[in-house]
């Protein structure tokens, strides 16, 4: 069994509105320093595979038909054997 | 002419039903997302709503529910297909039209009136409108936020397949102010205003019909039938 985290984020370039409003917030509450807020997803899960290469790549597979929108997200992910 | 209207857990197909009835005088049926052949319509309207909650994103798990093997077929046969509000949305995951609709840039739900200027008079959907005429109908949206690459809009620009353009107030930050595209084809309408809300004068508009009408003037003309209405 495999454990999964998969985080997903606006693309570069893809104006991503939520961050912004995120950022503008922390502006306002004195933090100034802080730059760059993107907001994206957390998605955890298991998978139950006979090897690492090939929950690897199940995973891609969910990353690009559903978890995310390959055209306006990008995603990076986590993967280690889960512990029961 | 027969239209089907798909039911994903979440959809509002009743108004769709009865704008199609009501404007064309044509029976409209309601599709659950399980159907896998859609052979029997000729046209299809994937109606608005809050398929599957918007989880995951809006329109991503409707966009694999078996019923969308079936519209592409139908799609690729030629069948008119129109995405209002979700259904656009369902489109635009299912990879029937390109692009993407993120969340509107003022990061607020909109429900309204929207002036809209149709672009196109010229496709399926609109031949029954004049050129660039400015009509108006409701939106009701937190994800109408339309994006594509450069490469996408210069070629939707160059084919004239952005079909409706809010005029005056962006609701949503669209890009380059756009509410509606057809596919290369022509076939495949995906839209954020809602036309079946605006079907009559008690509504607030009548705007909406002679989308509905139009559709239904291309399919008679196409199959040689005579108009009765």
């Amino acid at each position: 069994m495999w454990k999964a985290v998969v985080y997903v984020t606006v693309k570069e370039g893809v104006l991503d509105p939520e961050g912004q409003a995120v950022e503008r917030a922390l502006h306002s509450l004195g933090y100034g320093e802080a730059s760059g807020v993107r907001v994206g997803k957390y998605i955890e899960l298991t998978l139950d595979t006979a090897d690492r290469d090939e929950a690897e790549s199940r995973l891609k597979q969910m990353c690009e038909k559903l978890l995310t929108n390959p055209v306006v997200e990008d995603y990076r992910y986590e993967l280690e054997v889960a512990s029961s | 002419m027969k239209f089907a209207v798909l039911v994903f857990p979440g959809s509002s197909e009743a108004e769709c039903v009865r704008a199609v009835e009501e404007c064309t005088g044509e029976p409209a049926q309601c599709v659950w997302h399980i159907e896998e052949d859609l052979s029997s319509f000729d046209g299809v309207i994937i109606p608005g709503g809050f398929s599957y909650g918007d989880y995951v994103r809006p329109g991503a798990i409707a966009s694999h529910a078996p019923v969308m093997k079936a519209v592409k077929k139908e799609a690729e046969r030629g069948a008119l297909i129109l995405g209002i509000g979700n259904g656009f949305q369902i489109l635009l995951e299912s990879g029937l039209l390109p692009g993407a609709l993120m969340r509107n840039t003022s990061l607020k739900f909109r429900s309204q009136w929207a002036e809209i200027v149709v672009e196109n008079h010229r496709t399926p959907f609109t031949i029954d409108y004049e050129e660039k005429e400015a009509i108006r109908l409701p939106i009701a949206h937190g994800a109408g936020n339309y994006v594509c690459d450069e490469q996408t809009l210069a070629s939707l620009k160059e084919q004239n397949r952005i079909v409706f353009r809010y005029a005056g107030e962006n609701p949503n930050g669209s890009l380059d102010n756009i509410a509606g595209i057809v596919n290369e084809a022509g076939n495949v309408l995906g839209m954020m205003p809602h036309p079946e809300r605006a079907v009559s004068k008690w509504l607030g508009s009548e705007d909406g019909k002679r989308l509905f009408t139009s559709i239904l003037r291309t399919w008679r003309e196409k199959h040689g039938v005579a108009t009765t209405r």
